[in-house]
This record gives C-alpha cells, structure tokens and sequence, in this order.
C-alpha cells in the first residue's frame, strides 16, 4: 500500500508537468486546428530566455512575468511572420514549419548557451510545507500553478469578449469575420498565449530535469498522450489529462512492464484513446444538426 | 446618392468568371431583392459585397469604397450579411451568438439592449437563451442569424435567402418582421431569394440576375407584372 501511495503520487507529480505541457498544447490546437510539434522547443527556449535574465542578476519573481510577457510576443510574431503568409497552404506545409521551428530553436538554444545541462532553481520554498515524504514542495507548488492557470484560462474564455472571439475565429472563421472579428488576430493571440503557457510550463519543469536544449523531448510526447487522453477541446480535460497519463505511466512501471517500457506506455495510450474515444476522456462530442 | 452602388462588379473563384460586370444600387431606407435561377450568381453578389469573394469593379457604401477591404472592417462599417446556410456557431448558445453578433459594439448597456430587441422580435430565442445554437432547430437558427446581424446595429442588411427549408408559416412571421425592422430601425435591406413571391412582396426594388449579369431591373411591382418574369420566376 505504501509503495502505491508512493508511486501514485510521484505519478501526480510527473503529471503536474505533462498537464503543463498538455495545456500549452490544446491551446494552440484550439487556435489553430493542428498540433504545434515545435512546442516543446519554444518553451525550452523561452525557459532559457528566463535562466539568461537570472544570470544577468534579475529576480526570480521579476524574470518571471518578463518571460510571460516575452514569450507571449514572441509567439505573436512568430504566427504573424511566419504562419501568417502560409495560412492557406495545405496541412503538409504546416507541419514542414513545425518540423522547421523546432529543429531551429533547438539548435538556436545549442548555440547560444551550449548543450551542457544547467540547474534552473525552484520558486517555491525549500523547507517542508507539509508533513509528508509523498509529494514535495516543488511538485505540489507545480500542481498549484497549473490549476491556477487553467481557472485563468476558463474565465478568460467563458466570460470575456475576446475570448469568445477567439473561440468563434476557430470554430468558424467565415462566421467570425462576419460579425467583425479579426480573425488573423485571433490566431495570434491564440499561439501567444500557447507560447505563454509554455514558458511557464518550461520554468516548472526546468527544475525538475534540469535545463538544456533537449529538455522537452520525451515530455512532449506525454504532453501530447495528456491532451489527446483529456480531449483536445479540453483545457480542463488537458489538465486531467496530463495527471493521468503520469499516474498511470508510473503505477504501469511499477506493476506491471518495469521503467524502460514508460514512452511506450504513454504512446499506446494515445492509440488506445484514440481508437475509443476520439473526442478523449473529457472531450465535447459535438451536437451539430442542419 | 444611393446608399450602396456597384459599378462593373465580376466576381471570380480560381479562374471562374461567376460575375460578369454587374450595376445596381440601393437606396438608404429601402429593400432591393435580387432574383434569379440557381447559380445566377446571387450568393457571389453578397459576398463581394462583404469581400469574401476575389474580385474587382467598383463598390460604394454611403461614400466610402469597400473593394479590397477585409471582411471585418467592411462589417465594422455598418453592414451586416445572413449567410445561405446561416452561419450558426454551433458549439455555443444562442446567447452567445447573439453576443458575437455585437462584438464590434462597445458598452455593456448596448449590448443588453440591442438582446432586447432581439429577444422581443424572436420570443423563441429567449427560450432557447441557454441551449446549444447547434441543436436549434432550422427556424430557429434562420431567427438567430437575423438576430445576431441586427445586433451589430447595422446600416444594410444583406440576406441570403431566409426562407430556405422553412415552413410556409414561418417564412411569413419572418418577413413580417424583416419588414418591421426595416420600417422601425431604419435597416435597409439587399434580399436574395428563390422565392420571388414573397421577395418581390417585401422589396421596393428588384434585379433579375442571369449568370452573373443583370437582365431586368425596376420597381417590384413591374418586376412582379412582366410576363416572362412571372411564367419563369412567378410561376403562374
Ligand atoms: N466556391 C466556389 N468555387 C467555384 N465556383 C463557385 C463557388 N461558389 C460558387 N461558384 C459558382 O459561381 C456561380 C454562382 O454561384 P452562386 O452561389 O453565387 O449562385 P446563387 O445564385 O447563389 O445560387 P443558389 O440559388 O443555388 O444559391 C455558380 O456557377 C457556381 O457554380
Ligand atoms: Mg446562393
């Protein structure tokens, strides 16, 4: 019993990363109807944007909100430059840009502060907050975060004008012009805030397997089995999602096929999803009647 | 002057010509149907108009030339299209369409008004406030597209057939009311319809388009009593 306590919530804790990832991920799906696979990357890259302002002696609760900021016009200018001109192209081209983007940033990052792996300290507190060996304070700080961000994002999209806005642009973008949106700006907004959800997802992270140019390879790929396993329409189903796949990834290992077989777990579970329940655990199925 | 002039308007999809030099206007106040067969170009003629079409000519609202503008800011301007097919945001409620339909309006006070209206013209829509637009049904969401289009406060309207696959009942509440709202709010209206009957019934002024050029026009009652206009459109 005690092993399973132990290992469901070492399961959670990996889990509050892939949930990280996971929502970074249905957001941009939601903007732009297809997985972003240079994701992971820009979140690293933005991660060392941050480690760059905190060796140059800025605070960590200073670099942190700069990096939002930063990360979020970053994200702005990359649609607008780069996926803007090539909207209409067919999903191929999109997905060559994807496969573009990421090996850019990965070798950029390389390039400029090196492959050696960095620490990348923690915001919350060293010392016990609760009497317990089963989570510590980083990965339940983590899990904090991720649903304060998710509460953030479900108002935003429940109750602003431009939130609505967005959701309409993606749904249906003839509709959406028709009542005056702008629906180039939407899918801006919706890759700066993908790219802002990322970078908090890759200061949480960074901690945690330390900071360098391939850090967010293998967590991508559970990032995705957490959306696709919540449901890609579901920033909530996202998050649950994530915590899911690392929970069951963990308690898998430990039962049933031993650690080495863990990638291969997360990826029979996109499959299995897939094959059962394409909308996902928490997906909306569509009622659409003519 | 007119409220809405178009000179030598063509219109193309890829390297089909579906307009071919098309002149009208409209005055401020009135309602203008456009008639014609299947594929006569009248859905082409709309979307031009709100720049959802690749094309060139000449295209004037209340002064200011709208060719080559973006769909958003040709709407923002004061005009609001009924798409053919309705152009439902199926996922949200009816609510929130309506609330879409006045995203270019500011002030929360506006907003709830121009519900109001909505909501006194469509009682159904008030109803069905909460409930997902998708499961409307096709009455329903031919009166939430007219609703969510007057939200926007708009200038012209430019319907798309509006009776299309409604009961002959329904179709005569919702003219009634399209009448209204353009007699109280002072909408000017650009009707397309199959059904020149009950168009030429509504409209002052009438086109009769064949593929994509303008073979007859005048007031609807001459339209309405040309013989070859009513053995072909009138059928009787
Ligand atoms: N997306 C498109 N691609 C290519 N051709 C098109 C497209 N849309 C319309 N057309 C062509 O343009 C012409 C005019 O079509 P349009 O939709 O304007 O007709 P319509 O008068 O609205 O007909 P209906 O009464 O059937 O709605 C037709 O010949 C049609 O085949
Ligand atoms: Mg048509």
């Amino acid at each position: 019993m005690d092993l399973f306590l132990q290992q469901t919530f070492s399961g959670l804790a990996n889990g509050a990363i892939y949930a990280c990832v996971a929502l970074a991920v249905v957001m941009i799906y939601q903007a732009i109807d297809h997985f972003n696979f240079a994701q992971g990357e820009m979140a690293m890259f933005s991660t060392f944007i941050a480690w760059q302002l905190m060796q140059w002696g800025i605070p960590f609760w200073l670099v942190f909100p700069i990096c939002i900021v930063i990360s979020f016009a970053g994200g702005v200018a990359i649609e607008r430059i780069i996926f803007g001109p090539i909207h209409d192209a067919p999903v191929l081209s999109h997905v060559i840009v994807f496969i573009a983007l990421f090996s850019i940033f990965n070798s950029l990052a390389g390039f400029i502060w090196e492959f050696t792996i960095k620490p990348f300290p923690s915001p919350f507190p060293e010392a016990k907050l609760l009497d317990t060996n089963l989570i510590g304070n980083h990965e339940l700080g983590m899990i904090v975060v991720v649903l304060f961000m998710l509460s953030l994002i479900y108002l935003f999209f429940r109750f602003t004008p431009i939130g609505l806005a967005m959701r309409a642009a993606a749904a249906n973008p003839e509709s959406a012009r028709l009542v005056g949106i702008s629906v180039k700006w939407m899918l801006s907004l919706g890759w700066g805030l993908a790219a802002a959800i990322g970078a908090v997802a890759g200061m949480l992270i960074a901690p945690v397997v330390f900071l360098e140019p391939n850090m967010m390879l293998g967590i991508l790929l559970y990032g995705f089995a957490g959306a696709v396993v919540g449901g890609l329409t579901s920033p909530g189903g996202a998050v649950a999602g994530g915590l899911l796949v690392g929970v069951a990834e963990n308690l898998a290992g430990t039962y049933l096929i031993g650690s080495e077989l863990k990638l291969t777990f997360a990826l029979i579970m996109i499959v299995g999803v897939l094959l059962l329940r394409p909308a996902g655990l928490f997906g909306r199925v569509v009622v659409n009647r003519v | 002057m007119a409220l809405l002039e178009v000179k030598g308007l063509e219109a193309f999809y890829g390297r089909t010509q579906a307009l071919h030099g098309l002149d009208f206007e409209l005055e401020e106040g009135g309602i203008t149907t456009i008639l014609g067969a299947n594929g006569a170009g009248k859905t082409t003629t709309l979307r031009s108009i709100c720049g959802m079409v690749r094309n060139n000519g000449a295209i004037s609202f209340d002064g200011q030339a709208l060719i080559g503008q973006a769909t958003e800011n040709i709407v923002r301007q004061g005009i609001a299209h009924v798409p053919e097919g309705r152009g439902t945001f199926v996922r949200i409620t009816t609510e929130e369409n309506l609330r879409l339909g006045a995203y270019t309006i500011k002030g929360a006070r506006e907003v709830a008004d121009g519900m109001e209206r909505v909501y006194a013209y469509f009682p159904r829509l008030k109803e069905r406030r909460n409930q997902q637009a998708g499961t409307l049904s096709g009455g329903e969401q031919q009166m939430l597209a007219v609703g969510r289009a007057l939200m926007l406060r708009p200038r012209l309207m430019l319907l798309d057939e509006p009776s299309f696959g409604l009961a002959p009942l329904i179709v005569k509440e919702l003219f009634e009311i399209l009448r209204t709202i353009n007699r109280e709010e002072k909408v000017s209206m650009l009707l397309v319809e199959q059904n020149a009957t009950l168009a030429l019934n509504l409209a002052d002024h009438a086109y009769l388009l064949e593929t994509g050029r303008v073979v007859m026009s005048g007031t609807s009652d001459d339209i309405a009593s040309d013989e070859a206009v009513r053995q072909s459109y009138l059928g009787y």
